[in-house]
């Protein structure tokens, strides 16, 4: 190895140079590619799309459900009965997380038996927890095909997923957690802006 | 001419080249029925080219004309309407024909030693070729492309951890949009097919280099003859190229039947929901992919979640796909063709075949318990194909192989 200066043909040089040039031009290919790659990430317009919308309530009937469309995505308005609302708890045995233990599914103030800030009025983020479809809205107690044990909630059609009034997953459910409420305030007493709860959560 | 040809020769190998892949391109002279998918997967990806660029020239790859355009293909382009059936009709007969082509390889070994790489090189072909069937199908915007992508886009956020970032990357958006359709229609017409083109030249070099199996999975370059041609081999060119412009024929006639008469093929071929325009706020009542996905949906519906999360599902739909790859290597047997094989890769072979039909007939159905559970139970046997295959492989009974090919 004393030699290695000397000899122009010494092959573990000319290794080691191929090595160290190849090792140089893949930093350098990696480096082109970051542009390209980070190119497909949603754009600036695309993140600034998801302004909140309000919601008049007022226009929801009891029972019904409004869908509206925030951030690209349908989220659920539904004005829950009273028959509904006393239905809840019997559901608390058969599913993953009754206590909506789980904190990223929605905001501190909605981690309660309803999963909303006026136990009348649900708002949720419709789209399955598992493979992101819309569930159906299911609200007739005990339907043939649903079983007679169901009180009402939704049913999504690709793969099984089932989900009671408060938006919780039931045990056996391909989809492994609660449906998502997204943030939101009321501005008064019908009028409620979805996508911001302006620090509320805090 | 001649002296044209000479003048070319000097500067191109065009007779050198005619001579080693066509006309001095030995093949086995034992040939049969299944010999006939490779040249028309190659037809097919023709077919979906010309077809494909066709329908470029009218179609409009934005959220908000997608739709309509597809509408005014079909409607008011002179022969938009044919063309647009002709692309779609050859989607799923393009994945026919890979299916037998992929199973003439399973039952004469056609993936054994030496020819790893002319299997390796058709699987990417087959991913490649999933990838663009996938993309393709976003692009007319209806209700079933929506969802369909939606879901399938969904199956990379179970991933651990990068999955949220790694769906957002391939969405560029929060949900499918736009940006979605714009990045899908680039790769499906134009980033796919180069790679699927590059594929198939190197499947067709890898090929022609170890040379063709055949039904009886003889070496013929074993046995050559004194002129140095292998004694059972005939020139590709005319022997089977005239063979295989009848499969062609035939093929074509089945084809122009499906274009004509039955392009949407009751749902299976197109699917009535996406004659509806994609809505974000409705899932369609039952959705289900297009046919030669449904295997793979039905593995993935089968695996229930584990520890609240949905990714081993997803990780046994791909394993599903890639245990292919390890095909040459599970396989322990002494011969290659089943027809020397015993009964107990036969017995595998016919469970594997009624397990991927069965998969394939669930992932179109709704996931009721009992589908599930016959999901679960054929799942397994799919899987067991492959990982028991080293066992059932090497303990066979096989019959000897004859030293030269059989009529």
């Amino acid at each position: 190895m004393s030699n290695v200066s000397v000899d122009p043909s010494d092959p573990s040089k000319r290794r080691f140079l191929v090595t160290m040039t190849s090792a140089v031009g893949g930093v350098a290919a990696l480096g082109v590619a970051t542009p390209f790659v980070l190119s497909m990430m949603p754009s600036a317009r695309a993140k600034a799309a998801g302004a909140p919308i309000e919601v008049d309530l007022s226009k929801v009937e009891p029972g019904m459900q409004l869908a509206v469309e925030w951030r690209g995505k349908p989220v659920w308005v539904v004005n829950r009965t009273q028959e509904m609302l006393d239905a809840l708890s019997r559901n608390d045995a058969k599913l993953i997380d009754p206590a909506s233990e789980n904190a990223s599914q929605q905001p501190a103030y909605c981690q309660n038996p309803t999963r909303s800030v006026k136990p009348q009025y649900l708002i949720v983020v419709g789209i399955c927890t598992h493979l992101g479809c819309s569930p159906t809205y299911r609200a007739e107690v005990a339907p043939a095909d649903l079983g007679p044990d169901w009180l009402g909630g939704w049913f999504c059609p690709c793969h099984g997923s089932r989900f009671d009034l408060a938006a919780r997953v039931f045990n056996g459910s391909p989809a492994p957690t609660n449906l998502v409420i997204p943030p939101h305030k009321y501005l008064s007493e019908t009028r409620v802006l979805i996508g911001d709860d302006q620090g509320a959560a805090a | 001419m001649q002296k044209l040809l000479n003048w070319v020769d000097e500067r191109f190998p065009l007779s050198v080249s005619y001579k080693a892949h066509l006309s001095e391109y030995f093949a086995p002279k034992n040939f049969n029925f299944w010999y006939f998918f490779g040249s028309l997967a190659l037809l097919m990806l023709v077919v979906q080219i010309v077809s494909g660029i066709f329908l470029t020239m009218h179609y409009k790859p934005d959220a908000a004309l997608a739709f309509a355009s597809v509408e005014y293909i079909m409607r008011d382009v002179d022969y938009g309407w044919l063309i647009r059936y002709v692309h779609s009709t050859g989607a799923s007969l393009f994945f026919v024909v890979v299916y037998l082509h992929m199973f003439r390889g399973l039952i004469y070994g056609s993936y054994r030693q030496p020819r790893e790489l002319i299997w390796i090189f058709g699987v990417i072909i087959y991913l490649v070729l999933m990838g663009e069937a996938f993309m393709g199908y976003l692009l007319p915007w209806g209700q079933m492309s929506y969802w369909g992508a939606q879901v399938i886009i969904n199956l990379f956020a179970a991933v651990p951890f990068i999955g949220n970032d790694l769906s957002e990357w391939i969405r560029g958006d929060y949900v499918i949009g736009d940006a979605t359709l714009n990045r899908f229609f680039a790769f499906h017409v134009i980033a796919l097919p180069l790679v699927l083109l590059g594929l198939v030249v190197a499947h067709l070099v890898a090929l022609h280099e170890v040379g063709s199996n055949n039904p009886d999975g003889v070496e013929i370059k074993k046995l050559k003859g004194a002129d140095g041609h292998p004694l059972d081999g005939i020139p590709f060119h005319p022997y089977y190229t005239v063979k295989d412009i009848l499969g062609v024929v035939v093929f074509l006639m089945v084809f122009a039947a499906i274009v004509f008469f039955a392009p949407e093929m009751n749902g299976y071929f197109l699917e009535a929901n996406n004659f509806i325009p994609a809505d974000s706020l409705k899932t369609p009542e039952h959705i289900a992919p297009v046919w030669y996905f449904t295997p793979y949906y039905a593995i993935l519906r089968a695996v229930p979640p584990i520890l609240g999360s949905q990714f081993p599902g997803v990780a046994a739909m791909g394993v599903a796909v890639l245990i292919f790859f390890a095909l040459p290597w599970l396989d322990r047997s002494p011969v290659k063709s089943i027809r020397y094989r015993g009964p107990k890769f036969k017995i595998a072979l016919t469970l594997f075949v009624i397990a991927f039909i069965g998969l394939g007939i669930l992932g179109v159905l709704p996931a009721t318990p009992l589908y599930t559970i016959i999901s679960q139970i054929l799942s397994v046997v799919y899987f067991a194909f492959f990982l028991l295959m080293p066992w059932y492989t090497k303990n066979d009974t096989t019959k000897p192989v004859p030293e030269r090919v059989t009529q």
